[in-house]
């Protein structure tokens, strides 16, 4: 078991090095793309071009560069936006965590009930009415664009129904959770609803499909035989095995949403987290700080992978052999 | 030797006594039957088509329909709704009393059926030439999606040693990368520079440059789950008769592999199409995707947001369009799947 994890320990470092790499190119080794031009202005004449070089170090090799980036992200931990002169990276994307933790924490509490409770009743009620109906709920659910479900939640409580039935519904934006617990909540109650209608859908295909299989088992026939009652059946049996493919797609989606993909329901929003400070620092080309939060997003999203892998060899030993 | 040497298909169907009574249809006519006979699917397939019939007749509507022009602004224009005759936009009489309010729905499928946007131009021109340049990228990089996920698993699985670890690290690493973020990064920088590949130079502007994005990010979807499938394949017996009876490995690959991954690769298609369209929406809406003059469903709800509160239409039209394509697609994919039964499964994105 050590050295399954030894092992996937060095395979999550190599990628992460390799997306390092992968985003340093992207960014600054594009054929064409010159971020001297870009930080210079329009129009820059060919010495204040050299200049903006120089003083961001443009002009050095490659490799060296992003040797000297890393070392500033990493080492000294005081690399600076090429926007804001001055403003360092780190802290800015340190302050936007918890705004992100909260959006895609409270969010998941209610797509694993919606998609735990749909998927179940789904599967148990196989052949009835319900079964399509949930599964086309899930269907609508991960085929609507998320922003836009965002704008249109906006649109409804915002605007439309903000004098009656939504009077309760606080302008956009944040409230930190330990400055007011209750407007924490209110103010992130629409976006917490508009992320989790994406995957509750999700979730209870997979639930279904997982319990479905689960009910065909042996030890499902095995429990009828002793005479328990169908939903203990359902719910300490079935449910509870196909529990584990859940909680590893759980762990991959949740660190890709913490990395930043809740990006579109954060602008929507106008939530101050990752996913935001990513959007504003591409708007405006400000390249450490993408890099900053390209690498903090992958860095989640390989511990995730990291994490449920290990967690998979733990449940089921004849992964650790792979 | 096994007697399935040389079947090449998803399932032995035929036994012998069979073929002597009447001839068997054959997987691929056998899956075709079960989903024509499949009505949600059926039904899904007619909804996928009657977008794109629209959207494909979009100059018709515009030229000879609505008498607009969905790409030139027209912010002194006028337009006729009950008879009487109306500006396109109206000075806002709210707040500064800066900006326009444009002209909301008419329900007139000559005049602005479905109001204007934020510099006159018809909703509904705009929301069917749209549609064309979202449905072709959904369609187009879906397509070079999957063949590129085929070639690169195919050949990761079936050739295995140092071209499978270094096209699986490949996978791990494009997996990793959450696919907005490596999707943003792409399009930023290929936006201003466009891309040029040797000879081929694509301009910052063009369609082909989110078609691409999409198309790349998303190889690893479609890769991995194939490339698992061929590594089962290479050890059925089927293809090991092969080897012993001297096949060269391209005749294995394409009597013998392709046809037991093609299901699966087909029961991607629909439903990466309809996912690279959220995709290129989410882009678009970024401001990212596709650029303008160009438009699409995400370039128009871009458009309609500073109109939101009041004139919703401009963003409400395109939304729906998009989902109405996507549940098509998807419930289509469903019974794509349900027909040929591979185990293939798809992650979704925020």
């Amino acid at each position: 078991m050590l050295m399954f994890v030894g092992r996937r320990s060095v395979a999550a470092v190599f990628v992460l090095f390799t997306i390092s790499v992968l985003v340093f190119l992207i960014f600054f080794a594009t054929p064409g793309v010159d971020p001297a031009a870009r930080i210079a202005g329009r129009n820059a004449d060919p010495a204040t071009l050299a200049q903006v070089r120089h003083e961001f170090g443009l002009d050095r090799p490659i490799p060296i560069r992003y040797g000297l980036m890393m070392e500033h992200l990493f080492v000294h931990r005081d690399l600076t936006s090429f926007v804001n002169r001055g403003a360092l990276v780190i802290p800015q994307i340190l302050q936007a965590v918890p705004v992100t933790l909260s959006l895609v924490a409270g969010a998941a509490v209610i797509w694993m009930v919606l998609g735990l409770l749909m998927g179940t009743v789904a599967a148990a009620r196989r052949g009835t009415a319900l079964d399509p109906l949930m599964m086309l709920l899930g269907v609508v659910g991960v085929s609507i664009p998320v922003y836009w479900l965002g704008e249109v939640v906006n649109l409804l409580t915002q605007s439309r129904w903000h004098s009656g039935l939504f009077s309760w519904v606080p302008p956009l934006g944040y409230v930190s959770l330990s400055d007011n617990p209750g407007e924490w909540a209110l103010h992130l109650l629409f976006p917490w609803l508009t992320l989790a209608a994406l995957y509750a859908g999700i979730y209870a295909r997979v639930v279904r499909g997982e319990v479905l299989e689960a009910l065909n088992e042996d030890y499902v026939r095995t429990a009828r035989a002793k005479g328990l009652s169908e939903r203990r059946i359902l719910v300490r049996h079935a449910l509870r095995c196909s529990l584990i493919p859940i909680v590893s797609l759980f762990g991959l989606d949740f660190g890709a949403l913490v990395g930043g993909a809740a990006l579109l329901t954060e602008v929507v929003f106008g939530l101050p987290g990752v996913g935001k400070l990513t959007f504003d620092s591409l708007q405006n080309l400000d390249l450490p700080v993408i890099m900053g939060c390209v690498l903090y997003a992958a860095f989640f999203v390989v511990l995730a992978n990291a994490v449920v892998d290990v967690l998979y060899a733990a449940l089921d030993p004849r992964v650790r052999r792979a | 030797m096994s007697s399935d040497a040389s079947v090449a298909g998803p399932a032995p169907a035929s036994t012998e006594r069979a073929r002597t009574v009447r001839p068997s249809a054959g997987p691929w006519r056998t899956a075709l039957a079960s989903l024509r006979r499949d009505r949600v699917a059926m039904v899904s397939l007619a909804v996928f088509l009657l977008v794109v019939l629209a959207c494909v007749l979009a100059p018709v509507f515009e030229h000879h329909v609505a008498h607009t022009d969905a790409f030139t602004s027209n912010i002194s224009g006028t337009t006729v709704v009950h008879g009487r005759r109306v500006p396109v936009l109206t000075p806002s009489s709210t707040g500064l009393g800066l900006g326009v309010t444009p002209i909301g729905p008419t329900w007139d499928l000559h005049h602005y059926f479905l109001g204007a946007d934020g510099q006159g131009r018809d909703v509904m021109a705009r929301l069917l030439f749209g549609g064309r340049n979202s449905l072709l990228i959904g369609v187009v990089s879906a397509v070079i999606a999957c063949g590129l996920a085929t070639v690169l698993g195919v050949a990761a699985g079936y050739f295995g040693g140092v071209l499978d670890a270094i096209l699986s690290r490949l996978f791990d690493v494009v997996w990793a990368f959450p696919v907005y973020l490596l999707a943003i990064s792409l399009s930023v920088v290929l936006l201003t520079s466009g891309l040029t590949v040797g000879p081929v130079h694509i301009e910052g502007d063009s369609l082909w440059l989110p078609i691409l994005i999409i198309a790349v990010i998303y190889v690893p979807y479609v890769a991995r789950p194939l490339r698992g499938q061929v590594l089962t394949l290479r050890g059925r017996d089927f293809i090991q008769a092969g080897v012993g009876n001297g096949a060269t490995d391209l005749r294995i690959l394409r009597k013998d592999v392709l046809p037991n991954v093609m299901p699966t690769v087909l029961v991607f298609l629909p439903l990466m199409t309809a996912l690279n369209m959220l995709t290129e929406s989410a882009l678009s809406f970024l401001s990212i995707g596709v650029q303008p003059p160009n438009a699409s469903w995400g370039t128009i709800i871009n458009d309609g947001l500073g109109l939101l509160y009041t004139r919703p239409t401009v963003t409400l039209a395109p939304g729906l369009m998009i989902a109405v394509t996507a549940v098509a697609l998807n419930l289509l994919g469903d019974g794509v799947r349900s027909a040929l039964d591979p185990k293939a499964r798809l992650r979704g994105a925020a």
